[in-house]
């Protein structure tokens, strides 16, 4: 189907179905449940889920296919939020001119910054990057915003005020980012028993670009281009006295990757029209190699796996609490349940960075090929379970999947 | 005719005179040996070619272009194949996507986004990298990673890749260097029946000296970065200048 072979078409169809059933599949728990906190399908974390799902797969493209590890990212994440909000301020609050042109700024702006850092490689080209990104930032956090040219508002970040041009914004429209009329925060509540799911506009706007454009991975993946990338991260030697020249197909890989994460800054951009300098610093570059390492690097779904998997205990880990844990270990004696909560505590509430960082550690040393590794894992013990001893371990890692 | 022309050559690595006006020409089809000394200058010389050292002066010319200046990919792409001395392959990639990228580079050139095709629909390339792998007996492994092949193999494959471009001229840089005597001679019998079967001139730098005699139809010695003699294999045998400075007096 849609010339992907069977594999890649399943792997399609189970990703559309998670996406589109999201809002089930993350609030298995009933409203008012002591497990309810573990929800994640509300809007904003839904949205962000997909967000930051594009752009790992993006990320992905760059660091997975041909190896070189960029620590700039957020640069281009920025960028495309700066242009969606910008787009709203002049045009209207419909928010597909706004993602167009976050695509094309970023990937014009990753030409660049990737056409000077590309002639270094390795640790080098890691630097050039993290450097690029860290004066996008200066540039974003002080320096464009002065009183004579005002790009970016500074520490306020960018927001669209009334007295705003918005030349194409019609009288009756929306006064926030809406798709022809339908606003991004709209939210249909299904209440079944005592659940409740929510359906939000802005999140099937990502989630249906997230599926688009994670098809267009499985094509680059699956292509001869795609074959070249790896090329370029096996051996450049043997590359260029193949009699091709790698550094064309790595600029055009770093551009692609750059225009996901512009993509994933207009969709930002698109469901809160504010955007921070703060979306650039290094942080939030190293949040996406991250999730590429903890989901799989060079692997078709990790990326996405790991995006969920640091956006979940970012919001849902951060908010447990010691009364929480109280409430939890009430059932012991009261010294015993203060002493649990106690050791507990440093990994909870403000203190999921250090969960994430041990989760992290764990998966680097164990699963080096990340989550999708260890599913794999999973999968081949059952196997042999069910087909018993005899049957001999294939011992290859299945790659790419 | 001479395919390969180089002209007073020299290069100099600081106090070091590494080349010093070295002429050379590779005639059309032939397999043309540089051996010499450890120092001599082969390697070199050969990097020269390739496009990896620019000489400080002299020319090197191609079929009457000249390719001092160019990229290696740039070379590549104007005929001569390179097969270095330890495989250069794409290790993580299996044998069969090995194959299939130098047949692409061919085809579409040093650099084509060619990101929304699929590999499996381009029928010809593909049939071309399996009918490349039947010929290098290689055709059982094409799934494997091309990193766990053993030493042989690799430059079965390395030599495969190669010659699915139908280069002009095939530049081998000690192809046997640390093989056993089993993998060399498989080596030796795999070269000669590429010679039988192509329009094809190899040129080849080596140490092994049963490799040399059994292949070169013209030998050139170097030695401290000048060429001493050139001459067919016989005669380079009785030579006594070449025994002195290379093979040793023992010898």
């Amino acid at each position: 189907m849609l010339g992907l072979n069977k594999k890649d078409t399943s792997l399609l169809i189970i990703v559309a179905l998670l996406t589109l059933l999201a809002p089930f599949i993350l609030n298995p728990f009933p409203e008012g449940s002591a497990m309810a906190q573990f929800n994640a399908g509300y809007p904003d974390l839904m949205q962000r889920f997909v967000i930051f799902g594009i752009f790992a797969i993006g990320f992905n493209i760059l660091f997975g296919l041909t190896g070189y590890l960029s620590f700039g990212h957020a640069a281009f994440l920025g960028v495309g939020s700066y242009s969606a909000v910008w787009m709203f301020k002049l045009l209207s609050y419909n928010v597909i001119p706004a993602i167009a042109l976050s695509v094309v700024v970023a990937g014009l702006f990753s030409l660049l910054i990737g056409f000077v850092s590309l002639r270094r490689s390795g640790i080098y080209f890691s630097i050039l990057t993290l450097a690029f990104a860290q004066m996008s930032f200066a540039l974003a956090y002080s320096v464009l915003s002065n009183p004579k040219f005002n790009l970016t508002n500074g520490e306020t970040g960018l927001q669209v005020y009334a007295d705003d041009p918005q030349i194409l914004q019609g009288a009756n429209a929306p006064d926030l980012p809406h798709l022809f009329g339908l606003p991004m925060r709209a939210t249909y509540t299904m209440d079944v028993g005592a659940w409740s799911f929510d359906f939000n506009a802005g999140y099937y706007l990502c989630a249906v670009i997230m599926m688009v454009v994670f098809y267009l991975a499985i094509r680059i993946f699956r292509s001869p281009f795609g074959m070249m990338l790896r090329a370029v991260k096996s051996n450049q030697q043997r590359m260029n006295y193949t009699g091709l020249n790698s550094k064309p197909y790595t600029l055009a890989a770093f551009v692609i990757s750059g225009m996901y994460a512009g993509l994933a800054g207009g969709l930002m951009a698109a469901m809160d029209p504010l955007a921070g300098a703060e979306r650039m610093q290094w942080t939030a570059s190293g949040e996406v190699v991250l999730m590429t390492i903890l989901g799989g690097t060079g692997t078709l779904i990790g990326p996405v796996l790991g995006a969920g998997f640091i956006k979940y205990f970012e919001n849902i880990f951060s908010k447990i609490n010691d009364n929480v844990l109280h409430s939890w270990f009430a059932f012991l004696p009261d010294g015993l349940e203060d002493a649990v909560v106690f050791l507990i505590h440093p990994f909870i509430g403000k203190g999921w960075h250090l969960t994430l960082g041990i989760l992290f550690m764990l998966v680097v040393i164990y699963l080096p090929g990340g989550l999708v590794e260890g599913g794999q894992r999973l999968l081949n013990w059952f196997k042999r379970k069910k087909t018993g001893a005899d049957d001999a371990p294939s011992g290859k890692t299945e790659p790419a999947e | 005719m001479a395919i390969l022309r180089v002209k007073d050559v020299s290069k100099r690595f600081g106090g070091l005179k590494a080349l010093t006006d070295v002429n050379l020409s590779v005639e059309e089809n032939s397999v043309h040996a540089i051996i010499g000394p450890n120092g001599a200058g082969k390697s070199t010389l050969l990097n020269c070619l390739v496009g990896k050292l620019m000489p400080d002066t002299g020319s090197v010319l191609f079929d009457n272009n000249s390719v001092l200046g160019l990229e290696p990919f740039q070379i590549n792409q104007m005929g001569i194949s390179r097969v270095f001395q330890t495989p250069e392959i794409f290790g993580e990639l299996t044998v069969m996507e090995n194959m299939l990228i130098p047949i692409f580079a061919m085809r579409d050139g040093a650099f084509r986004m060619h990101a929304y095709e699929t590999i499996a629909n381009e029928k010809v390339v593909v049939e071309q990298a399996e009918a490349m792998l039947e010929e290098m007996n290689m055709a059982d492994k094409r799934e494997m990673h091309a990193a766990s092949l053993s030493r042989g193999d690799k430059r079965r494959l390395e030599i495969g890749m190669c010659l699915s471009q139908n280069p002009r001229l095939l530049l081998l840089d000690e192809p046997t260097a640390g093989m056993a005597r089993a993998d060399t001679n498989n080596t030796i019998d795999l070269l000669k029946q590429i010679k039988e079967e192509r329009d094809i001139t190899i040129a080849i730098i080596e140490h092994d000296m049963h490799v040399v005699f059994s292949l070169a139809e013209r030998i050139t010695v170097l030695a401290q970065g000048t060429p001493l003699v050139e001459d067919t294999p016989e005669n380079i045998r009785g030579n006594p200048k070449v025994r002195e400075a290379y093979l040793g007096e023992a010898a």
